[in-house]
């Protein structure tokens, strides 16, 4: 038998179901897992005790007939969720130390499944970034990396501990959450799947907000079955969230199989942007070709407000993150720097706590709502937003699902684009606009770059039809046969 | 450049973030740099376009005037860098 | 009568607006399911939510909604079908989000009015610009230890309803009275206690003084005034010291300022004025709310009948004075127990056993209507002996004070204390005869002219009956045995 951490979680759940093996005994190499690949900085805090606590209980559930649906799987968190008396930060000095007295809806659902949290996952400051380079613990490290030079490469962010942890075994799946292309930029750089759900599907309950017209929950996995098994989980309507869509929660795995045969694949002219990496085109032909030889039917769309996503979207969410974080003022939690009065301790824990990219994006949100600039650029983003909100529902008359890459490049080296903000922008120019408009997206692990590094590419889907977005992208994981494993990525097929 | 350091000065007021002296003109090139780089949305013609005001298309839903949650006051309190008697604790607020 | 304010240079006209936060009744908080109690230990009524705590969400209580729909349908308001809920974004240590959830451009309620009554017995429209709901913030207390301030959350997202008037009012009292006024309206359609000492109504004064004809004057704003008498005072001050200043040819600066209760002036605020910029945006955690005109129509009819309307019917149906209708329905509770007392009786009679008699004996124990040692039904007994002639007004005033201290019946008391009036003509005159024969001398005088002596016997034959005799039988008995 292989190792179990090579498992995905569709096939450890029926190997825990037989009894080929235990839960103590998949959280134990699993633990191990964690500690072998500890300079990947995946995880920023280590829940062992707990996990094996909770594995002893899954293995009696498992027995006396009373196992949840993810009864027993190891998953990683994203440190953004709120997890009751273990460590919550969003990886942020600002919230050093912090215990939430409570547990998100999300992570509370997956513990009422049988989930075992091996730890808080690191990423980018309060999900501010696309390398994972923004977290006070440090940055997490792609377990890929390229096969001449080895050099280390970022998993993108802002959910890279959660990419990375999935893509070295370190656990079987895990939670990420996508503002802006959090959860399947990272997805793409590690070479795992990545599932942003639409807006509304996952409540947001308990987890630290950033932007919260577009934040929004998702799992990491290493298959896209495996996606839908963890989203079976988490998605749902929750009294406590007014944004959460009181909406039943299909059977995600059930349909996985249907084929592409008939399905109207679009293809949005304006995502060929000038100066695109050839490997990205050809990876995309390659994704075309795929769906055409299975019987899809291509279609040439236009989305024409693309190229005004991310501006729009560097408005909108900063000036939200700006009023979200307001309340890290060192009065009821969080750190707390002595100051001339109460103005100047605000002020100094303000900046303390804060790291440069935090403090960027809520000045630039304080600005865009200040007076006499509201309107100009506050208002004019949100009707921006509107009219790439209706570009998209102009495209889904023509079609069930846009396919584009996931992003304009794969993973690039640590310490790259971190003083050049708005080149760090650009990377998520594929995932901002779906954000935009709350539609669900996922990326599929789909091939290599040249120098051995994982590309993946995006399917866009129509509001609340994850359904469809994940039977394509089941065709396109088994199409494309990308195993998703770092350390054996020689010899691979080059496009 | 529509931020100048004045500017900067009164965001990082109002913002409650503190900015060294010395920092200043930098921060003022940086967000200058995004803010010229987001004037481009100034093509996009949105005359007749109402702002988005939700993602989701769905009745605001409301609670039910019912008492069901009320913290306990030490964990409540338990994060917090000051407290006594059961209070939050701050410097001196002048009115 | 027009309310001015003599300047050594002439006359000026006061213009007053008036801002009032109302704390909705409702039992838990405006986004959180947390009490709202008043007086409880610190920190002991706050969600996660009210904290602000990272990752905590507002869900809006449908009570708030409905209470903040009433009471724009009582002051006459437009219902706007959709409002939004926007951020308004300070920093202040108990505000605990860094925003307060309130409402800015959609408003809840639009324009309405209000009928104000004045002593002179005239009445004016206010108007009223907008009410919006929002939540309260935590209490800041300064004075427990130096150099330190304490934060209670227990009223922090409390939901308020902030009550805009138009700048309508030109006097003190006119102010006074619209404040009244709305504590009434607010009172009789149950959406606030209307509390002010406890905080549940509070009211901030915006004060300008003009030339009359003119245009309005820069405006001072006078914030948290906790009663109305503080707030006809302020008004009053205020508008005075703005008067010197234009007076002394300087202009008044547009500023927020204290007033202080106990040497009855305002005062700037001590910090200084920060150039306020709110960044106003609505709130993303919520949606726009949209309300259906069905509801808002059930919601009209299941109103009360409101104190104009129940003033002027019981002017007509009662015949009673403006005075004392106005009197009656300040409180709904005074106008419902009226209304029983009334019921099937001389409604004035009623209106003045209740404004007299009743409300004398409740303001001198300190009690109210609710807890009032007899019940409508019991006063409405004593004034049937009244009318039935058992009682001289005298013996039921007195029946009535037994009435109050033991709770008992009129006829109770009537019968324990013997308090019944005598009637009985053959033992009026038996009474009469006695004092006329013992009085020889004052009755050849009164026969010799001195009428005036009437009232002396009358008073000697209700001394001997002990107040029991009917005072019109002993007249009418003396006037047939003197002449
Ligand atoms: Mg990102
Ligand atoms: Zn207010």
């Amino acid at each position: 038998m292989s190792k179990l951490t090579e498992l995905t979680v569709a096939d450890a759940i029926s190997g825990l179901r037989k009894k080929e093996f235990s839960a103590v005994e998949l959280t134990e190499d699993h633990i191990n897992a964690v500690k072998d690949s500890q300079e990947l900085n995946a995880y920023v805090v280590k829940t062992f005790d707990l996990a094996r606590q909770r594995s002893i209980l899954s293995d009696k559930k498992i027995s006396s007939g009373e196992a949840g649906l993810l009864e027993g799987i190891p998953i990683a968190v994203k440190d953004l969720f709120c997890t009751k008396g273990v460590h919550s930060s969003a990886c942020s000095k600002v919230l050093d130390g912090f215990q939430p007295p409570y547990e998100s809806t999300v992570t509370q659902k997956l513990w009422d499944s049988g989930a075992v949290m091996l730890g808080k996952a690191n990423m980018d400051e309060f999900a501010m970034g696309s390398s994972n380079s923004t977290s006070c613990y440090g940055p997490a490290i792609n377990p890929w990396t390229p096969k001449e030079t080895g050099e280390q490469r970022v998993p993108g962010g802002s959910s890279g501990g959660s990419a990375v942890a999935v893509a070295a075994r370190a656990a079987l799946a895990a939670t990420g959450t996508d503002t802006g292309g959090s959860i399947r930029q990272p997805a793409s750089f590690c070479g795992v799947v990545g599932l942003k759900p639409t807006y509304g599907r996952c409540s947001r309950w308990g987890i630290i907000a950033f932007a919260s017209s577009l934040d929004q929950a998702g799992p990491i996995t290493r298959s896209v079955k495996d996606a839908a098994l963890m989203l079976n989980v988490m998605a749902g309507f929750d009294s406590k969230d007014s944004t959460s869509l009181d909406k039943n929660v299909p059977d995600y795995v059930k349909d996985l199989d249907q084929g592409v045969k008939g399905l109207r694949i679009g293809v949005p002219e304006e995502y060929r942007i000038d100066g695109m990496l050839p490997e990205i085109t050809a990876l995309w032909e390659q994704g075309i070709e795929w769906f055409k030889n299975a019987g899809g039917e291509i279609k040439e769309i236009s989305l024409p407000h693309t190229k005004y996503a991310l501006p729009t979207y560097y408005i909108i969410a900063p000036a939200e993150a700006s009023s979200n974080l307001a309340r890290y003022d060192g009065v009821r939690f969080g750190l707390r720097e002595t100051g001339d009065d109460l103005i100047d301790m605000y002020s100094k824990s303000r900046a303390k706590g804060f790291g440069e990219e935090v403090k960027r994006r809520v000045m630039i949100g304080t600005y865009v709502l200040s007076a006499g600039y509201y309107d100009a650029y506050y208002l004019k983003a949100q009707r921006v937003r509107s009219r790439i909100a209706k570009d998209f529902k102009d495209a889904f008359n023509d079609v069930d699902v846009i396919l584009t890459p996931t992003a304009p490049t794969g993973a690039f080296a640590v310490g790259e684009k971190t003083d050049d903000p708005i080149s760090m922008y650009l990377n998520d120019v594929f995932t901002v606009p779906a954000s935009l408009a709350g539609l669900p997206g996922i990326s599929i692990p789909s091939g290599l770059s040249p120098e051995g590094m994982p590309l993946g590419l995006q399917l866009i889907g129509r509001p609340f039809d994850e359904v469809t977005i994940l039977s394509a992208g089941r065709f396109l994981e088994t199409a494309a046969d990308f195993n998703c494993l770092p350390s054996d990525n020689i010899g691979r097929k080059k496009l | 450049m529509p931020i100048d350091k004045a500017t900067v000065q009164r965001i990082s007021r109002l913002a409650r973030i503190h900015i060294d002296d010395n920092e200043i003109e930098v921060v003022a090139k940086e967000l200058n740099g995004i803010i010229d780089w987001v004037e481009q949305l100034k093509e996009v013609d949105t005359d007749s376009i109402e702002p988005m005001t939700s993602v989701v298309e769905l009745k605001l839903p409301k609670r039910k005037d019912m008492v069901n949650d009320s913290a306990d006051r030490q964990e409540l309190l338990s994060n917090s860098p000051e407290s006594e008697d059961g209070f939050f604790v701050v410097p001196k607020v002048v009115e | 009568m027009t309310y001015c304010i003599q300047g050594n240079s002439g006359q000026f006209e006061l213009v007053v607006g008036l801002e009032v936060h109302a704390q909705v009744k409702s039992k838990a908080k405006l986004f959180s399911g947390a009490p709202t109690e008043y007086g409880a230990e610190p920190n002991t009524q706050v969600s996660f939510i009210d904290a602000g705590m990272p990752g905590m969400l507002p869900v809006i209580n449908e009570v708030a909604i409905e209470q903040a729909v009433r009471t724009g349908l009582a002051l006459n308001a437009k219902i706007n079908l959709t409002s939004i809920f926007d951020r308004k974004n300070y920093f202040y240590p108990d505000l605990p989000c860094g925003y307060q959830i309130s409402q800015y451009l959609d408003p809840i309620v639009g324009e309405g009015t209000v009928e104000i009554d004045l002593k002179d017995g005239s009445s004016r429209n206010i108007g009223i610009e907008r009410l919006h709901l929002e939540m309260d913030a935590g209490k800041s207390i300064h004075d427990l230890r130096p150099n330190v301030t304490h934060v209670d959350l227990n009223r922090s997202g409390i939901a308020l309803m902030e009550i805009v008037s138009k700048p309508d009012m030109r006097s003190p009292e006119e102010a006074g009275a619209y404040l009244r006024k709305l504590r009434t309206i607010l009172r009789y359609v149950g959406s606030c206690d209307g509390n002010m000492e406890q905080g549940s109504m509070r009211c901030d004064v915006n004060v300008s003084v003009r030339r009359p004809g003119e245009k309005y004057g820069t405006r001072c704003e006078i914030k948290n005034v906790n009663s109305v008498r503080f707030v006809m005072r302020a008004i009053e001050y205020e508008s005075k010291r703005q008067v010197d200043i234009i007076e002394e040819g300087n202009s008044v600066d547009q500023e927020t300022r204290l007033f202080d209760s106990s040497k009855g002036e305002t005062r700037t605020m001590r910090s200084k004025e920060e150039a306020h910029d709110y960044r106003y945006f609505p709130d993303p955690d919520l949606l726009p709310l949209k309300i259906e005109q069905d509801w808002v129509n059930e919601i009209k009819n299941s109103l009360p009948e409101l104190p104009d309307v129940l003033k002027k019917r019981f002017i007509k149906q009662y015949s009673l004075t403006p005075y004392d209708a106005e009197v009656l329905v300040s409180e709904q509770s005074s106008a419902m127990f009226f209304e029983t007392v009334a019921h099937g009786r001389d409604g004035k009679l009623a209106a003045n056993w209740v404004t007299g008699e009743f409300f004398g004996a409740l303001n001198k124990a300190n009690l109210n209507i609710v807890n009032s040692p007899i019940t409508a039904h019991q006063l409405g007994g004593l004034i049937d002996r009244v009318s039935d002639g058992t009682l001289s007004v005298r013996l039921a005033k007195e029946v009535f004070e037994f009435m109050f201290l033991s709770g008992s019946d009129a006829d109770v008391v009537i019968e324990e204390k013997g308090l019944k009036q005598v009637t009985d003509v053959d033992e009026i005159h038996t009474i009469i005869d006695k004092i006329l024969s013992s009085n020889t001398e004052k009755v050849e005088e009164f026969r010799n002219g001195k009428v005036k002596l009437m009232g002396w016997f009358v008073g000697q034959v209700m001394k001997e009956s002990q107040g029991k005799a009917n005072p019109a039988a002993v007249n009418k008995a003396l006037k047939e045995k003197l002449t």
